[in-house]
Protein backbone atom coordinates (compact mmCIF):
# COMPACT_ATOMS: atom_id res chain seq x y z
CA UNK A 1 0.00 0.00 0.00
CA UNK A 2 1.60 3.37 -0.82
CA UNK A 3 2.31 5.04 1.87
CA UNK A 4 -0.51 8.50 2.89
CA UNK A 5 1.97 10.03 4.73
CA UNK A 6 4.27 10.71 2.02
CA UNK A 7 2.50 13.40 -0.18
CA UNK A 8 3.36 15.55 3.35
CA UNK A 9 7.09 15.72 3.05
CA UNK A 10 8.64 18.63 2.47
CA UNK A 11 11.48 18.62 0.17
CA UNK A 12 14.31 20.41 0.00
CA UNK A 13 14.93 21.75 -3.66
CA UNK A 14 18.05 23.84 -3.40
CA UNK A 15 19.34 24.99 -0.22
CA UNK A 16 19.88 28.70 0.39
CA UNK A 17 20.68 30.52 3.94
CA UNK A 18 19.84 34.22 4.57
CA UNK A 19 21.60 35.77 7.12
CA UNK A 20 21.87 32.91 8.69
CA UNK A 21 18.34 31.33 8.58
CA UNK A 22 17.92 28.48 6.92
CA UNK A 23 15.87 29.53 4.02
CA UNK A 24 15.97 26.53 1.92
CA UNK A 25 14.03 26.32 -1.01
CA UNK A 26 11.30 23.49 -0.79
CA UNK A 27 8.36 22.05 -2.55
CA UNK A 28 6.73 24.20 0.39
CA UNK A 29 7.84 27.21 -1.00
CA UNK A 30 7.89 26.38 -4.58
CA UNK A 31 4.03 26.22 -3.78
CA UNK A 32 3.85 29.00 -1.93
CA UNK A 33 4.98 31.20 -4.35
CA UNK A 34 2.72 29.23 -7.24
CA UNK A 35 0.02 30.65 -4.94
CA UNK A 36 0.88 33.74 -4.99
CA UNK A 37 1.67 33.72 -8.65
CA UNK A 38 -1.56 31.57 -9.72
CA UNK A 39 -3.88 33.96 -7.62
CA UNK A 40 -2.65 37.08 -8.33
CA UNK A 41 -2.43 36.42 -12.10
CA UNK A 42 -5.72 34.84 -11.76
CA UNK A 43 -7.35 38.11 -10.48
CA UNK A 44 -4.74 40.11 -12.92
CA UNK A 45 -5.97 38.30 -16.05
CA UNK A 46 -10.09 37.85 -15.29
CA UNK A 47 -9.88 42.42 -14.70
CA UNK A 48 -7.97 42.85 -17.45
CA UNK A 49 -10.74 44.30 -19.63
CA UNK A 50 -11.81 46.33 -16.42
CA UNK A 51 -15.56 46.60 -18.43
CA UNK A 52 -18.35 48.02 -17.06
CA UNK A 53 -20.26 45.25 -18.14
CA UNK A 54 -17.64 42.57 -17.09
CA UNK A 55 -17.35 39.50 -18.89
CA UNK A 56 -17.08 35.86 -17.38
CA UNK A 57 -14.15 35.60 -15.68
CA UNK A 58 -14.31 39.22 -14.19
CA UNK A 59 -17.26 38.62 -12.47
CA UNK A 60 -15.97 36.11 -11.01
CA UNK A 61 -12.75 37.93 -10.04
CA UNK A 62 -15.77 40.67 -8.61
CA UNK A 63 -17.53 38.08 -7.25
CA UNK A 64 -14.73 37.17 -4.68
CA UNK A 65 -13.84 40.68 -4.02
CA UNK A 66 -17.66 41.16 -3.00
CA UNK A 67 -17.72 37.95 -1.03
CA UNK A 68 -14.85 38.79 1.20
CA UNK A 69 -15.87 42.24 1.21
CA UNK A 70 -19.10 40.99 2.61
CA UNK A 71 -17.65 38.99 5.16
CA UNK A 72 -15.31 41.99 5.95
CA UNK A 73 -18.45 44.66 6.17
CA UNK A 74 -20.92 42.33 7.89
CA UNK A 75 -18.66 41.42 10.59
CA UNK A 76 -17.14 44.52 11.23
CA UNK A 77 -18.71 47.50 9.60
CA UNK A 78 -17.63 50.31 7.46
CA UNK A 79 -14.53 50.93 9.40
CA UNK A 80 -13.16 47.19 9.25
CA UNK A 81 -12.63 48.06 5.39
CA UNK A 82 -9.05 48.89 6.36
CA UNK A 83 -8.26 45.50 6.92
CA UNK A 84 -9.70 44.49 3.58
CA UNK A 85 -6.41 43.71 2.10
CA UNK A 86 -5.11 41.74 4.90
CA UNK A 87 -8.63 39.57 5.09
CA UNK A 88 -8.78 39.54 1.34
CA UNK A 89 -4.59 38.26 1.34
CA UNK A 90 -5.94 35.76 3.97
CA UNK A 91 -8.71 34.00 1.87
CA UNK A 92 -6.59 34.29 -2.00
CA UNK A 93 -3.52 32.59 -0.48
CA UNK A 94 -5.13 29.79 1.83
CA UNK A 95 -7.40 29.05 -1.26
CA UNK A 96 -5.11 28.66 -3.82
CA UNK A 97 -2.85 26.66 -1.68
CA UNK A 98 -6.07 24.13 -0.71
CA UNK A 99 -7.27 24.44 -4.34
CA UNK A 100 -3.69 23.94 -5.89
CA UNK A 101 -3.30 20.90 -3.21
CA UNK A 102 -6.43 19.25 -4.54
CA UNK A 103 -4.24 18.35 -8.09
CA UNK A 104 -3.20 15.07 -7.86
CA UNK A 105 0.78 15.13 -6.94
CA UNK A 106 0.47 18.24 -5.89
CA UNK A 107 1.58 19.76 -2.35
CA UNK A 108 -0.51 20.93 0.22
CA UNK A 109 1.13 23.89 1.66
CA UNK A 110 -2.09 24.57 4.12
CA UNK A 111 -1.32 20.77 5.50
CA UNK A 112 1.86 21.65 7.48
CA UNK A 113 0.69 22.98 11.15
CA UNK A 114 3.81 25.10 11.05
CA UNK A 115 2.24 27.26 8.33
CA UNK A 116 -1.24 27.19 9.44
CA UNK A 117 0.22 27.94 12.84
CA UNK A 118 2.17 31.00 11.68
CA UNK A 119 -0.92 32.67 9.53
CA UNK A 120 -2.96 31.87 12.81
CA UNK A 121 -0.43 33.41 14.90
CA UNK A 122 -0.13 36.68 12.70
CA UNK A 123 -4.01 36.96 12.90
CA UNK A 124 -3.53 36.63 17.00
CA UNK A 125 -0.64 39.56 17.16
CA UNK A 126 -2.49 41.93 14.36
CA UNK A 127 -5.93 41.80 17.08
CA UNK A 128 -3.90 42.18 19.96
CA UNK A 129 -1.97 44.68 18.44
CA UNK A 130 -5.21 46.69 17.05
CA UNK A 131 -6.88 46.01 19.98
CA UNK A 132 -4.66 47.70 22.07
CA UNK A 133 -3.82 50.92 19.38
CA UNK A 134 -7.78 51.44 18.88
CA UNK A 135 -8.62 51.11 22.71
CA UNK A 136 -5.51 51.14 24.70
CA UNK A 137 -6.48 49.64 28.04
CA UNK A 138 -10.18 49.55 27.11
CA UNK A 139 -9.03 46.20 24.94
CA UNK A 140 -9.11 44.45 28.17
CA UNK A 141 -13.10 44.44 28.23
CA UNK A 142 -12.76 42.25 25.75
CA UNK A 143 -12.12 39.82 28.79
CA UNK A 144 -14.92 41.41 31.25
CA UNK A 145 -18.29 41.19 29.67
CA UNK A 146 -20.97 43.05 30.30
CA UNK A 147 -24.11 42.30 32.82
CA UNK A 148 -21.97 39.41 34.12
CA UNK A 149 -22.83 39.61 38.20
CA UNK A 150 -19.72 40.31 39.93
CA UNK A 151 -19.13 36.71 42.16
CA UNK A 152 -18.96 35.19 38.79
CA UNK A 153 -16.53 37.42 37.26
CA UNK A 154 -14.23 35.95 38.16
CA UNK A 155 -14.38 32.83 37.04
CA UNK A 156 -16.10 34.35 33.16
CA UNK A 157 -12.85 36.28 32.88
CA UNK A 158 -10.85 32.99 33.18
CA UNK A 159 -12.87 31.13 30.77
CA UNK A 160 -12.33 34.24 28.33
CA UNK A 161 -8.81 34.69 28.89
CA UNK A 162 -8.50 31.35 28.19
CA UNK A 163 -10.60 30.84 25.10
CA UNK A 164 -8.33 34.08 23.62
CA UNK A 165 -5.48 32.49 23.94
CA UNK A 166 -6.72 29.36 22.85
CA UNK A 167 -7.59 30.59 19.51
CA UNK A 168 -4.12 30.69 17.40
CA UNK A 169 -4.60 26.62 18.46
CA UNK A 170 -7.92 26.35 16.89
CA UNK A 171 -7.43 28.54 14.27
CA UNK A 172 -4.91 26.96 12.84
CA UNK A 173 -5.69 23.36 13.52
CA UNK A 174 -8.70 23.54 11.86
CA UNK A 175 -7.46 24.08 8.56
CA UNK A 176 -4.10 21.85 9.11
CA UNK A 177 -6.23 19.22 10.28
CA UNK A 178 -8.85 19.26 7.24
CA UNK A 179 -6.34 19.00 4.74
CA UNK A 180 -4.53 16.94 6.43
CA UNK A 181 -7.00 14.03 6.99
CA UNK A 182 -8.92 15.11 3.72
CA UNK A 183 -5.74 14.06 2.19
CA UNK A 184 -4.77 11.24 3.64
CA UNK A 185 -8.92 9.88 3.38
CA UNK A 186 -8.55 10.22 -0.12
CA UNK A 187 -4.80 8.55 -0.72
CA UNK A 188 -5.76 5.35 1.30
CA UNK A 189 -8.91 5.48 -0.66
CA UNK A 190 -7.07 5.04 -3.98
CA UNK A 191 -4.59 2.94 -2.30
CA UNK A 192 -7.65 0.19 -1.73
CA UNK A 193 -8.11 0.30 -5.37
CA UNK A 194 -4.59 -0.32 -6.35
CA UNK A 195 -4.75 -3.35 -3.33
CA UNK A 196 -8.11 -4.79 -4.69
CA UNK A 197 -7.16 -4.76 -8.38
CA UNK A 198 -3.51 -6.61 -7.72
CA UNK A 199 -5.21 -9.20 -5.49
CA UNK A 200 -6.69 -10.28 -8.30
CA UNK A 201 -9.92 -12.65 -8.31
CA UNK A 202 -13.30 -11.89 -6.36
CA UNK A 203 -11.36 -8.99 -4.47
CA UNK A 204 -10.96 -7.17 -8.30
CA UNK A 205 -14.71 -7.30 -8.71
CA UNK A 206 -15.33 -4.79 -5.90
CA UNK A 207 -12.43 -2.34 -6.84
CA UNK A 208 -14.75 -0.21 -8.14
CA UNK A 209 -16.46 0.55 -4.84
CA UNK A 210 -13.35 2.90 -3.23
CA UNK A 211 -13.16 4.36 -6.47
CA UNK A 212 -16.40 5.34 -6.46
CA UNK A 213 -16.01 6.67 -2.56
CA UNK A 214 -12.75 8.41 -3.90
CA UNK A 215 -15.05 10.43 -6.27
CA UNK A 216 -16.98 11.70 -3.45
CA UNK A 217 -14.48 12.41 -1.15
CA UNK A 218 -12.80 14.68 -3.82
CA UNK A 219 -16.00 16.41 -4.49
CA UNK A 220 -16.43 16.71 -0.70
CA UNK A 221 -12.59 18.07 -0.30
CA UNK A 222 -12.75 20.67 -3.36
CA UNK A 223 -15.82 21.74 -0.98
CA UNK A 224 -13.51 21.63 2.75
CA UNK A 225 -11.11 23.07 0.54
CA UNK A 226 -13.29 26.45 0.09
CA UNK A 227 -14.99 26.06 3.34
CA UNK A 228 -11.73 25.94 5.54
CA UNK A 229 -10.34 28.83 3.41
CA UNK A 230 -13.77 30.54 4.03
CA UNK A 231 -13.99 29.61 7.57
CA UNK A 232 -10.14 30.65 8.14
CA UNK A 233 -10.99 34.08 7.07
CA UNK A 234 -14.43 34.62 8.41
CA UNK A 235 -13.00 33.83 12.04
CA UNK A 236 -10.13 36.10 11.39
CA UNK A 237 -12.76 39.06 10.79
CA UNK A 238 -14.35 37.97 13.88
CA UNK A 239 -11.23 38.22 15.77
CA UNK A 240 -10.29 41.47 14.64
CA UNK A 241 -13.61 42.81 15.10
CA UNK A 242 -13.20 41.82 18.69
CA UNK A 243 -10.14 44.23 18.45
CA UNK A 244 -12.55 47.06 17.04
CA UNK A 245 -15.24 46.25 19.42
CA UNK A 246 -13.82 44.91 22.82
CA UNK A 247 -16.96 45.65 24.59
CA UNK A 248 -19.01 42.96 23.20
CA UNK B 1 7.19 4.86 9.77
CA UNK B 2 8.11 2.14 11.68
CA UNK B 3 11.47 2.25 11.23
CA UNK B 4 13.51 2.89 14.60
CA UNK B 5 14.31 6.81 14.98
CA UNK B 6 18.01 7.74 14.03
CA UNK B 7 19.97 9.62 15.96
CA UNK B 8 20.70 12.07 12.92
CA UNK B 9 18.11 14.24 13.74
CA UNK B 10 19.57 17.22 16.07
CA UNK B 11 20.34 18.79 12.79
CA UNK B 12 17.90 19.66 10.56
CA UNK B 13 18.11 18.03 7.03
CA UNK B 14 16.14 16.50 4.57
CA UNK B 15 17.12 13.36 4.91
CA UNK B 16 15.69 12.40 8.35
CA UNK B 17 12.29 13.80 7.04
CA UNK B 18 10.65 10.87 7.01
CA UNK B 19 11.12 9.35 10.34
CA UNK B 20 8.68 12.35 11.86
CA UNK B 21 5.43 12.54 11.11
CA UNK B 22 6.17 15.14 7.55
CA UNK B 23 3.27 17.38 8.38
CA UNK B 24 4.70 18.56 11.98
CA UNK B 25 8.76 17.84 10.91
CA UNK B 26 10.37 20.62 13.24
CA UNK B 27 13.48 20.60 10.77
CA UNK B 28 10.84 22.29 8.11
CA UNK B 29 10.13 25.15 10.04
CA UNK B 30 12.79 27.85 9.13
CA UNK B 31 12.49 26.89 5.50
CA UNK B 32 8.68 27.04 5.32
CA UNK B 33 8.49 30.40 7.90
CA UNK B 34 10.67 32.16 5.55
CA UNK B 35 9.13 31.48 1.93
CA UNK B 36 5.50 31.81 3.88
CA UNK B 37 6.52 35.25 5.27
CA UNK B 38 8.48 36.21 1.62
CA UNK B 39 5.10 35.39 -0.06
CA UNK B 40 2.65 36.23 1.92
CA UNK B 41 4.16 39.59 2.33
CA UNK B 42 4.52 39.81 -1.65
CA UNK B 43 0.54 38.71 -1.95
CA UNK B 44 -0.43 41.07 0.24
CA UNK B 45 1.52 44.46 -1.39
CA UNK B 46 0.54 42.44 -4.93
CA UNK B 47 -2.85 42.45 -3.67
CA UNK B 48 -3.67 45.83 -1.76
CA UNK B 49 -1.36 47.87 -4.53
CA UNK B 50 -2.17 46.45 -7.89
CA UNK B 51 -5.13 43.76 -8.28
CA UNK B 52 -7.59 45.32 -4.99
CA UNK B 53 -7.23 49.23 -6.83
CA UNK B 54 -8.06 47.77 -9.74
CA UNK B 55 -10.82 45.28 -9.44
CA UNK B 56 -12.48 48.03 -6.11
CA UNK B 57 -12.09 50.56 -8.73
CA UNK B 58 -14.34 48.92 -11.71
CA UNK B 59 -16.91 47.76 -9.21
CA UNK B 60 -16.63 51.36 -7.96
CA UNK B 61 -16.95 52.64 -11.40
CA UNK B 62 -20.25 50.90 -11.90
CA UNK B 63 -21.63 51.88 -9.24
CA UNK B 64 -21.05 55.29 -9.94
CA UNK B 65 -22.41 55.26 -13.42
CA UNK B 66 -25.69 53.22 -12.34
CA UNK B 67 -26.22 55.95 -9.30
CA UNK B 68 -25.78 57.96 -12.81
CA UNK B 69 -28.31 56.53 -14.76
CA UNK B 70 -30.73 56.31 -11.89
CA UNK B 71 -30.23 60.25 -10.98
CA UNK B 72 -30.57 61.09 -14.50
CA UNK B 73 -33.75 58.58 -14.81
CA UNK B 74 -35.04 60.12 -11.60
CA UNK B 75 -34.57 63.63 -13.56
CA UNK B 76 -36.55 62.26 -16.25
CA UNK B 77 -39.20 61.23 -14.54
CA UNK B 78 -39.81 64.76 -12.60
CA UNK B 79 -39.68 66.39 -16.34
CA UNK B 80 -41.77 63.84 -17.23
CA UNK B 81 -44.40 64.11 -14.13
CA UNK B 82 -44.20 67.82 -14.53
CA UNK B 83 -45.29 67.26 -18.58
CA UNK B 84 -47.97 65.01 -17.26
CA UNK B 85 -49.40 67.52 -14.67
CA UNK B 86 -49.36 70.40 -17.48
CA UNK B 87 -51.05 68.12 -19.98
CA UNK B 88 -53.78 67.46 -17.37
CA UNK B 89 -54.41 70.81 -16.56
CA UNK B 90 -54.75 72.34 -19.95
CA UNK B 91 -56.61 69.02 -20.58
CA UNK B 92 -59.11 70.01 -17.97
CA UNK B 93 -59.06 73.67 -19.03
CA UNK B 94 -59.92 72.93 -22.42
CA UNK B 95 -62.62 70.17 -21.60
CA UNK B 96 -64.05 73.43 -19.35
CA UNK B 97 -63.78 75.80 -22.37
CA UNK B 98 -65.95 73.23 -24.15
CA UNK B 99 -68.29 72.34 -21.70
CA UNK B 100 -68.97 76.43 -21.30
CA UNK B 101 -69.18 76.68 -24.83
CA UNK B 102 -71.38 74.26 -25.69
CA UNK B 103 -73.81 75.46 -22.46
CA UNK B 104 -73.76 78.71 -24.26
CA UNK B 105 -74.02 77.48 -28.03
CA UNK B 106 -77.24 75.13 -26.58
CA UNK B 107 -78.51 78.13 -24.39
CA UNK B 108 -78.27 80.43 -27.70
CA UNK B 109 -80.00 77.96 -29.71
CA UNK B 110 -82.57 77.44 -27.34
CA UNK B 111 -82.94 81.06 -27.16
CA UNK B 112 -83.60 81.66 -30.66
CA UNK B 113 -86.06 78.50 -30.91
CA UNK B 114 -88.19 79.69 -28.18
CA UNK B 115 -88.34 83.02 -29.82
CA UNK B 116 -89.08 81.72 -33.37
CA UNK B 117 -91.90 79.47 -32.02
CA UNK B 118 -93.43 82.52 -30.00
CA UNK B 119 -93.11 84.53 -33.80
CA UNK B 120 -94.49 81.63 -35.09
CA UNK B 121 -97.03 81.06 -32.23
CA UNK B 122 -98.35 84.52 -32.44
CA UNK B 123 -98.78 84.55 -36.01
CA UNK B 124 -100.99 81.44 -35.90
CA UNK B 125 -103.35 82.64 -33.33
CA UNK B 126 -103.44 85.80 -35.45
CA UNK B 127 -104.77 83.68 -38.21
CA UNK B 128 -107.16 82.13 -36.32
CA UNK B 129 -108.95 85.65 -34.96
CA UNK B 130 -108.85 86.64 -38.63
CA UNK B 131 -110.60 83.20 -39.83
CA UNK B 132 -112.80 83.36 -37.02
CA UNK B 133 -113.81 86.97 -37.60
CA UNK B 134 -114.57 86.01 -41.20
CA UNK B 135 -116.37 82.92 -40.00
CA UNK B 136 -118.66 85.12 -37.83
CA UNK B 137 -119.24 88.21 -40.38
CA UNK B 138 -120.24 85.42 -43.37
CA UNK B 139 -122.38 83.64 -40.61
CA UNK B 140 -123.98 86.95 -39.19
CA UNK B 141 -124.04 88.02 -43.29
CA UNK B 142 -126.22 84.66 -44.23
CA UNK B 143 -128.40 84.54 -41.16
CA UNK B 144 -129.59 88.27 -41.94
CA UNK B 145 -129.99 87.12 -45.66
CA UNK B 146 -132.44 84.51 -44.03
CA UNK B 147 -134.56 87.46 -43.04
CA UNK B 148 -135.06 89.51 -46.09
CA UNK B 149 -135.45 86.35 -48.11
CA UNK B 150 -138.18 85.35 -45.75
CA UNK B 151 -139.76 89.06 -45.51
CA UNK B 152 -139.55 88.29 -49.49
CA UNK B 153 -141.11 84.91 -49.33
CA UNK B 154 -143.62 85.94 -47.07
CA UNK B 155 -145.69 89.16 -48.86
CA UNK B 156 -146.86 86.99 -51.64
CA UNK B 157 -147.34 83.55 -49.28
CA UNK B 158 -149.80 85.99 -46.79
CA UNK B 159 -151.28 87.08 -50.00
CA UNK B 160 -151.94 83.60 -51.55
CA UNK B 161 -153.61 82.47 -48.11
CA UNK B 162 -155.28 85.75 -47.18
CA UNK B 163 -155.69 86.98 -50.33
CA UNK B 164 -154.75 90.13 -48.78
CA UNK B 165 -152.31 92.13 -49.73
CA UNK B 166 -149.40 93.27 -47.32
CA UNK B 167 -146.77 96.38 -47.54
CA UNK B 168 -143.42 95.04 -47.39
CA UNK B 169 -143.06 97.44 -43.94
CA UNK B 170 -145.96 95.42 -42.30
CA UNK B 171 -144.20 91.80 -43.21
CA UNK B 172 -140.84 93.15 -42.01
CA UNK B 173 -142.57 94.64 -38.73
CA UNK B 174 -144.14 90.81 -38.06
CA UNK B 175 -141.07 89.31 -38.66
CA UNK B 176 -138.76 91.05 -36.61
CA UNK B 177 -141.65 91.22 -33.71
CA UNK B 178 -141.60 87.09 -34.19
CA UNK B 179 -138.17 86.82 -34.45
CA UNK B 180 -137.90 89.13 -31.31
CA UNK B 181 -139.90 87.17 -28.75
Amino acid sequence: MPDPIHQFEVKRLFPLEIFGVDATFTNSALFMVAGVLLSFGLLMYASRGRSLVPSRMQSVAESVYEFVAGMVRDSMGEQGMKFFPLIFTFFMFILTLNMLGMIPGFFTVTSQIWVTAALAILVFLTVIVVGFAKNGLGFLKLFVPDGVPIYVLPLVSLIEVISFFSRPLSHSLRLFANMLAGHITLKVFAGFIIMLLGAGGAASAIAPLPLLAVLGITALEFLVAFLQAYVFTMLTCMYLNDALHPGH
Amino acid sequence: MTEPVTTGTEVPHGGTADKVFPPLDPSTVSPQLVWLAITFVALYFLLKKIAIPRIGGVIEERQNRIQRDIDAAERLKDEIDGAMRTYEKSLADARGNATAIARTTQEKLSAEVDRERAEVEAATAKKLADAEARIAETKRKALSSVGDIASEIAGPVVKQLTGKDVSADEVKRALTAGAGE
